[in-house]
């Protein structure tokens, strides 16, 4: 049955240091954590306890596979609005906190692109003279290595995993001609080198399920690490998303894809079998068909375009909503803008892709890209287009080419702000975020799924968080209302 | 196998009729796209990074998800 949506969105920056291109990548990232923990937040370290990332949605341990590991040394750091900057391998990553509506995400997702941003401003003074560290919301270095920009979804656990991964499928290879962010230049080994694909990350994908995250990377992935009561929830766990600049792309990545989730809950999908026969092959089809009208086949033997598919998926998902709303996604309003903007990218793709330019990441920078071209004379293959095409991503104000298109936004600039530093009302991320600015002395680590406090007695005391939605503001608003310490805290939820 | 026409959509009903401003032609709209984008390349080399051959083969990003 469908459950409320509880979503949050994990991006790997891309990082460089401008004057030093022998600089090691990981202690680039420490320094650009460390120096937002000294300056601009108080740190308060991550807890490990809960981490679990080679457990497998199937309910099994593939044989060879191999699961991340967990690095507890690297800088790692939960801030104030409960989201998490830390170090994964050798980029700095943004966890954003679990938000209850696709727009919430979005806010708190852009409000992650600031943190960066005043990050690398912070990292300036550690650095040497004439060295800068800079990094870039993208999904590849152009050479055949990727990053990613993960989502993550609460879902049933009474649906099983097998329909879910059979039915959801689809949906994540065709949602991909409005969630690119666009990339010059192939990544396939043995494919074009100098052509203008959708997106970043579908070269990077081999495998139609499975646990891996770096290598032979999945379209569904299997991780089965719920941070939450595992007896009740799911956390779907999407790694095969581009990270998003523009807002209307990012809103509408998340959006349809937790109003999918929502139709998979409720078995819409079961009757309409939009199986893709070949999901693999498509992901990367859908990403280098700049006409969109690439058939693709179903496993029934009927073919549908990228376009078409996404329609199908709409008109079941409008049916939906009319029939019983879509209070999963939140506020009333949030479900109905995303259905109207769904529809209305989906008609401009069809019409005119180029009339969604302050719209689609994917197709800005391909308006851009040739418009360049064409003033300059050059091809795709031109080194001036690939540095284009990656400072379409610079986090720097002043070097972001995204900043000067002047894209279409969803959420006010005091809302992201606010963001930075105050949690989302409506998850227990509001409970992790106001312990943390109220009793930041008191607490020794948190993590997802609970705050480990130090209230001067012997014994540390953990405060379990099992439910995403509990914890939200409704819930514990009174409990902090002139609760002058962590002690008096733990002391009202009687722990 | 049986291929699938693509499906014309049309706007949602609506309950109130609403006042539907005029919409520029696409020839219009592709126009003032154009202007746009025209004047960001105006600005644009002096963000663009230097050495640009230099500066993409340094751009290397391993140990990524």
């Amino acid at each position: 049955m469908a459950i409320a949506k509880v979503l949050g969105a994990e991006t790997e920056y891309g990082i460089q240091v401008a004057g030093n291109p022998d600089a090691n990548p990981t202690i680039a990232s420490s320094v650009l954590v460390n120096a937002y923990a000294a300056e601009v937040a108080r740190r308060v370290s991550w807890d490990f306890e809960d981490e679990s990332p080679g457990r497998d949605a199937r309910g099994f341990t593939v044989d060879g596979a191999m699961p991340p590991e967990v690095e507890t040394h690297l800088a790692n750091t939960v801030l104030t609005n409960g989201a998490r900057l830390y170090v994964d391998h050798a980029h700095p990553e943004y966890s954003t906190p679990e938000c209850a509506s696709p727009l919430d995400l979005l806010t708190h997702d852009r409000a992650g692109e600031l943190v960066l941003v005043r990050a690398m401003a912070a990292a300036r003074q550690a650095m040497g003279v004439g060295e800068e560290i800079v990094v870039y919301k993208n999904n590849s270095d152009g050479k055949g290595n990727s990053y990613g920009a993960h989502e993550n979804y609460l879902v049933d656990r009474a649906v099983p995993f097998a329909r879910l991964a059979r039915e959801v499928t689809a949906h994540l290879v065709t949602r991909q001609v409005y969630t690119g962010s666009g990339k010059v230049g192939c990544e396939v080994e043995g494919g074009p080198r100098a052509a203008f694909e959708i997106t970043q990350r579908a070269d990077f994908f081999e495998e139609a399920i499975g646990l891996e995250t770096t290598l032979k990377r999945p379209i569904v992935n299997t991780r089965d690490e719920p941070h939450c009561d595992a007896t009740k929830y799911r956390r779907l766990h999407v790694i095969c998303g581009d990270a998003n600049l523009a807002e209307v792309a990012m809103f509408l990545k998340v959006g349809v894809t937790a109003l999918v989730l929502l139709l998979v809950e409720d078995g819409l999908l079961s009757e309409r079998d939009l199986v893709l026969a070949h999901p693999v092959q498509a992901m990367r089809a859908v990403s280098h068909d700049l006409t969109l009208g690439e058939p693709l086949e179903l496993v029934s033997g009927e073919t549908i375009t990228a376009i078409g598919l996404q329609w199908e998926l709409y008109d079941i998902a409008r049916k939906y909503a009319e029939d019983r709303g879509l209070a999963e996604l939140g506020p009333e309003a949030v479900g109905r803008e995303l259905l109207e903007r769904w529809e209305a990218v989906l008609g401009g793709l069809e019409s005119d892709p180029a009339s969604l330019r302050h719209q689609l990441d994917w197709v800005a920078k391909r308006e851009l890209v040739d418009a360049y071209c064409a003033r300059h004379d050059c091809g795709l293959e031109d080194h001036r287009v690939a540095v284009l095409d990656l400072q379409y991503h610079d986090m720097r104000p002043a070097r972001s080419l995204f900043a000067r298109l002047e894209m279409d936004t969803l959420v006010p600039a005091s809302a992201v702000e606010e963001a930075t530093t105050t949690a989302p009302r409506g998850t227990r991320a509001y409970f992790r975020g106001e312990c943390l600015k109220r009793f930041p002395a008191s607490i020794v680590s948190a993590n997802w799924d609970s705050i480990v406090f130090d209230v001067g007695e012997d014994a540390l005391r953990r405060v379990p968080m099992m439910e995403p939605l509990r914890g939200s503001a409704s819930h514990v608003d009174t409990l902090f209302d002139g609760c002058g310490s962590a002690a008096e805290l733990l002391r009202r939820l009687g722990a | 196998m049986v291929e699938r026409e693509l499906k014309k959509r049309t706007a949602p009903q609506k309950e109130e009729p609403e006042v539907v401003e005029d919409a520029p032609s696409t020839n219009a709209r592709g126009e003032k796209l154009k202007a746009e984008i025209d004047d960001i390349l105006d600005e644009i080399d002096e963000v663009l990074e230097e050495n640009a051959e230099e500066f993409v083969r340094n751009y290397v990003q391993k140990g990524g998800q």
